[in-house]
Order: C-alpha cells, then structure tokens, then sequence
C-alpha cells in the first residue's frame, strides 16, 4: 500500500483549517486538531504545501522510474498534421506559439510532416517560423493510420531527440498523440491553453482547463522527454508568414510497421457545418421553442457570413444535428464573433464558447449566466431582436 | 484485497468485450468558490462518465446481436464500484474494480498502464476494448489511446457504428472532415462517440441481478502492476498549479424590452467594429 506523497508532521500542524480552505478537491479534513489528508481524494496538486503557515505539510514527490539524460533532448517540434498536402491550420498556429518557446530557450524549431507528396508544405512550414523541417514522404504514411504514425513519429523523436513536441488537438492529433507518449513513457498534457518554457531548465509549463473549465491546472513533465503537449484548433494566433525566412527540409526515409487497420471509404460530409473554425457563429438555445424558429438565426448566421450553433437542448430536442452543438459534449469554438439567441449558459456551454473574441447575448432572463461572458448583454425577447437586426442588416445590403 | 478472480469460463458465448468506464462527479454542478478559489463539491453526485455509456451500449448491441461477454473494468476508489453496478443493470456480465491507494494520483500513462495489466488479467484476448471517447472530468481522450499501444492492439477513435464479422470489423468514424469506414481484424481498441447510438436504460431486474454480481476487486499486485510504474510514481506529468480560470464579468448590459432599437443599433456598432457588418 502506498503512502500519501503529502505529509503532514503532527509537531507542526498547529490546526489552523487553512490547508481545508485551500484544497480544491476536499481532500483534507480535521481529526480533532490536526489536519489530514483522504489518500483516494488527494491529487497532489500541492495547494495545501504553499496554504501552510507553519510549514508542516510537504510534498515527497516519488521518484520517477526511467529518468533519461533530460540534457539529450533539445529543440521544439511541431506536428504538422495534413490532409493531401495541405498542412492544417493548428499546425501554422502551433509553430507560432513553438517559435516563442524555441527563442525563450534559445534552441531551434522543426515541424515534422508524415504524408505522401508533402514537400509543397515546406516552403510554408519555414515562412511560419521553422527552422527544420523533417519530411517522411513516403506511400505508407498517405493515409493515417494510428499504428503506422506512432512508429513514424516515435522513429524521428529517438533519432533526433527533441525537448518539447507540440500536436494539434484534433481527431488524429489526439489519438495518435497519446500512443507516442506511451511509447516513449513520458508526459502529455492535453488541450493547452497556454506554454511557456523556463529558459534554465528547458521545463515546459502547460496550462490547461480542468473540470469542465472550473479550474486551470499549470502541469509539468519535470523528468520525462520529450515533453508533450496538444493544443485546440484556434487557441493560439497564427504569425504573418515571413517568405524570406531560411530553413533546411530534411528528407527521412523510415522503413514503418504494416497498417493495422485499412480506410474503405472517406467521405467529406459537405452538409456537416465545421463550427469549431468558423469566424462568426450565430446560435440558439432552448428559448428558440421550435425547430423552425432555428430558420430566423440561419438567416441572420448567413448575412453575417457565419454559421449555426446550438447550445445541448436544440440537440436534445431533435431539432438540429449534433455537429453544430457548441460545448462540453459538442465543440470547442472560438470566433471573433459569437452572437447568442436564447442560451442561458450551462456551465458546458460557456465552456465550450469562452474563448470566442466578442460575445453578444440576447435573453429575456436578466439573471443567465451567459451575460457574464457577454462583452454585450442584451436583455430582451429574441423573437423581437433578431427581426429586427435581419431587417437592418438587410436594408443595408 | 479482497480477490475474486474473473473466471474464463465464458467459452461458447461468442466474443468477450472489455469496456473502460470511469466514475466522474457531474462536472455540471461543479462550481467555484469566488472567494477561496476552491471548487465547491458540496452535493455534486458521481455519475457514469457520459461518453461511456455509449460505449456501454456499443458493447451490449454486440451481445444482443451476436452473444457476447461483456466485462465493465473501472479504476478509482472503492465506492467506483457504483459504475460497475450501473453498467452490469444495463446488461454487462461481470466487474471488475482496480482499487488502491498506489494507483492515487495517476496521469493517463499511469492510468493506460494499470487499464492495461488489468485487461490482461480479464483476459489475454479480448476481442474489444471499448472506450468513451473521453471523460468528462478531464476531457483528454488519451487513456484510450494509450491502453491500445500497451496492449499491442489496433487503435480506431471517434466510432460512430461498429459491425462484426467473424473476427473482421467494419466500422464508421468521425473525422474532422466528415466520415472514414474503416475494417481490420480483432482485437482492437475503440473509442465510442456519442452519435452511435442510445444508451439504454437498466431494468428492475437489471438492477436486482447487478447486486448479486460479480465485481473482482484488484490492487496493484494482482494486476502484476509495477509499483514505480503506478498512480502518482509513475505519472510524467506533474500538477504544479491550480488556480481559478481569468473571470469574466461580463460588459455592457442593456434593456432591449423597452426599446429594442438602441440594443439593435448597440449590436450593429458591435458588429462593425467586427468587421462582419
């Protein structure tokens, strides 16, 4: 049976309940005068250690098996995901924030590009800050495959040993993502909002939403390598590409694993909105009462050059598909503009908006959460609102 | 621990399906102390992970199309055996919880590590293992994932429909684009998206044979889990901060009741300053 890693000494706790207070997950509790901690409850997230006035609790973090030489490792990597030569968004937008950390700790940035006739990219990888860029082109990466890439990205990193590999947390970038970290034993953080990197020891601090956006977490991997992270579609601003940036491409040739799996069919589903990049997004909520109430905000969504969303209960209701659900169970978005009809604001649904740039909400409740987010509330029936802007806006045309 | 080892002596009833679930408070409730910036727990009930239970359903279609043994495998402390509970009312065959205070702590390699041992344990071939597609405590989708590359078994993400055929599976999944049919050959490792299909409720009787089930109950040592490898110790990553995420207040506020053309107007400055109108 293991111990608690937090230790509490008798002699000093002098029962001051301020360790109680400071624990987010109530995992502490007084047995008479003295606090203690509930093991299964306990993540060691060390509030407690830093809320002690007497200095009586601290933190044995257990030594990690199979630390490597941390000093091998240099360099930041980006995954640059792509789909028939075209590298990804999130990529451009990783390599943006991956330059910051790569002149922080003074190293250089690669992007790494697993594909089949990909070189096109290069010229684009450099212009957006890359220094090197690693390139396996070659037929068995032309589709994806999670075995395959994992054998492919695992290949590169044990050849050339980088410090920080940074992925887009997108649908491959997640799946394959994590079976590269298990195969090399080390840290990944999910879904990042925000790095930085310690100039000194090269550790990477991951902030990153948790409990459905009810807490921030800063996580480090203080004694794996490389350090990994994923980071949302749009969480990170591209930079302006620099066309006359120089960078070297580097041809890999990898002799990979058989696929395990095959692809028969791919379809691009031309009806499936794809929320989660759009620019502006009108949405609706519960208060839209019907199905063909959604029209109204379609319409406005199309003079405005955005799409649709929804909050869950449009989805619940059997009004809309779920592909155009904003939130916790539906998509991440961040727009410039979000423009809300009707939504009260579950604490999912504002998770899954937050980061949009400028919120507008109409509702008839003054008390919803979701004017708090709102850089514009409006208080008001959006069966009269939103004619009324169509009208406008149309009248402008 | 109290050991009641899985028996395999479920041969004849077709295939064996291993599904990962996980006890997670119902994030919907939880809420933070403005003042002490610490999460109030108060009330908030633990439920099934959401994404899970489609994966639960995924599973039991399985077994209703094709006779299929279904064992629910959960890791978290001894009252996570409620999970296990809920998923054999709704028709899983057996439980099995992996509960120890060494596996406290763990990051989702520690956890994909403890996941793994255990399935091995279940079972050395397992034709499944199926997963939500992520938790809704912690959102990462990378336990899944990472039980596939312990185990050597295939790896598909964000299945929306699942056939079988023999020992070959023909599946339907979620890209960002639109859709991939994907086949390969079993076992594998699949995640469940929630489109799949609906979860079905559990029955009174359902209920009244859950409590009369089977649910192993295995530590670290009975999985042959190594110790360094597990909970806190074996976790890369290290939560070194909390703290409560930048609040926003919200901005202006206005009554559109009364006249709702200053709030159309204030909407199209807005808009303006936007650049979308």
């Amino acid at each position: 049976m293991a111990e608690t890693p937090i230790h509490i000494d008798p002699s000093k706790c002098k029962g001051c309940k301020k360790c109680i207070t400071a624990c987010p997950f109530d995992a502490l509790y007084m047995d008479g005068k003295l606090a203690v901690v509930k093991p299964d409850e306990c993540r060691v997230c060390n509030a407690c250690v830093k809320a002690c006035p007497f200095k009586a609790i601290s933190s044995r973090p257990a030594e990690s098996a199979g630390t490597a030489d941390l000093s091998a490792f240099k360099g930041v990597w980006v995954f640059a995901e792509q789909h028939g030569g075209k590298v990804r968004e999130v990529a451009y937008e990783l390599l943006s924030t991956g330059r910051r950390l790569a002149d922080d700790r003074g190293c250089e940035l690669a992007a790494v590009v697993l594909g089949q006739c990909v070189s096109d990219s290069v010229a684009h990888l450099i212009a957006a800050g890359a220094d090197k860029v690693y390139v396996a082109d070659q037929p068995e990466l032309a589709e994806y495959e999670a075995n395959v890439y994992t054998d492919a990205l695992s290949q590169l990193i044990a050849k050339y040993k980088p410090e920080v590999v940074l992925a887009g947390a997108t649908a491959i970038g997640r799946a394959f993502a994590a079976k590269v970290a298990v195969r090399e034993r080390t840290g990944l953080t999910a879904d990042c909002t925000a790095l930085a990197i310690d100039r000194q020891t090269g550790l990477l601090h991951q902030t990153r939403p948790a409990f459905g956006g009810n807490i921030m977490a800063t996580i480090m991997t203080p004694k794996h390598r490389p350090q990994m992270a994923t980071v949302r579609p749009k969480v990170f601003k591209m930079s302006t590409p620099d066309p006359k940036r120089k960078g070297m491409a580097l041809a890999e040739a990898l002799t990979l694993v058989a696929p395990s799996t095959r692809i028969v069919k791919s379809s691009r589903n031309a009806s499936t909105v794809n929320i989660a990049e759009a620019e502006v997004i009108v949405a609706g909520g519960r208060g839209i009462k019907k199905a063909e109430n959604l029209e109204l905000l379609r319409r406005l969504a199309e003079l405005l050059g955005g799409v649709l969303g929804v909050s869950r209960a449009c989805v619940d209701a059997g009004w809309i598909s779920p592909a155009h659900q904003v939130g916790q169970t539906g998509k991440t978005v961040c727009p410039k503009l979000y423009l809300s009809f009707g939504i009260s604001g579950a604490i999912q649904h504002l998770e899954g908006m937050r980061a949009s740039d400028t919120v507008i909400a109409v509702n008839t409740d003054p008390n919803a959460p979701i004017f708090d987010v709102a850089d514009l509330g409006i208080v008001g029936d959006l069966f009269e609102i939103a004619p009324l802007l169509i009208e406008a806006l149309e009248s402008r045309k | 621990m109290g050991d009641r080892p899985v028996t395999n002596d479920f041969t004849g009833r077709g295939m064996h399906i291993i599904v990962c679930v996980k006890q997670v408070p119902n994030t919907a409730n939880v809420r933070i102390n403005p003042e002490t910036n610490t999460l109030m727990r108060e009330g908030v009930e633990s439920i099934m992970n959401p994404f899970d239970e489609y994966a639960l359903e995924e599973a039991l279609r399985l077994k209703d199309a094709h006779g299929a043994r279904v064992t629910a495998v959960t890791m978290g402390p001894p009252q996570a055996d409620a999970v296990l509970r809920e998923a054999m009312a709704r028709g899983a065959d057996d439980g099995v919880l992996l509960t120890d205070r060494a596996f406290a702590g763990a990051d989702t390699l520690a956890t994909s590590y403890v996941l793994a041992q255990a399935i091995k344990k279940v079972n050395a071939k397992p034709d499944l293992v199926l997963f939500g597609k992520q938790a809704i405590d912690g959102d990462t989708a990378q336990v899944g994932p990472g039980v596939s590359e312990f185990l050597g078994f295939p790896l598909v993400t964000y299945v929306k429909s699942l056939r079988i055929e023999g020992d070959t599976f023909r599946v339907a999944t979620q890209t960002d684009e639109g859709v991939n049919v994907i086949e390969g050959r079993m076992p594998a490792v699949m995640t469940v998206v929630k489109e799949a299909s609906t979860p079905r409720f559990a029955t009174l009787s359902g209920w009244i044979a859950a409590k009369r089930a089977p649910i192993s109950r295995w530590g670290a040592a009975d999985v042959g889990a190594a110790a360094e490898s597990c909970g806190l110790g074996g976790s890369p990553t290290k939560v070194v901060k909390i703290f409560a995420p930048p609040v926003k207040t919200g901005g202006i506020r206005m009554d559109g009741r009364k006249e709702p053309s200053v709030a159309i107007h204030a909407i199209l400055k807005v808009l303006h300053e936007k650049g979308v109108a």
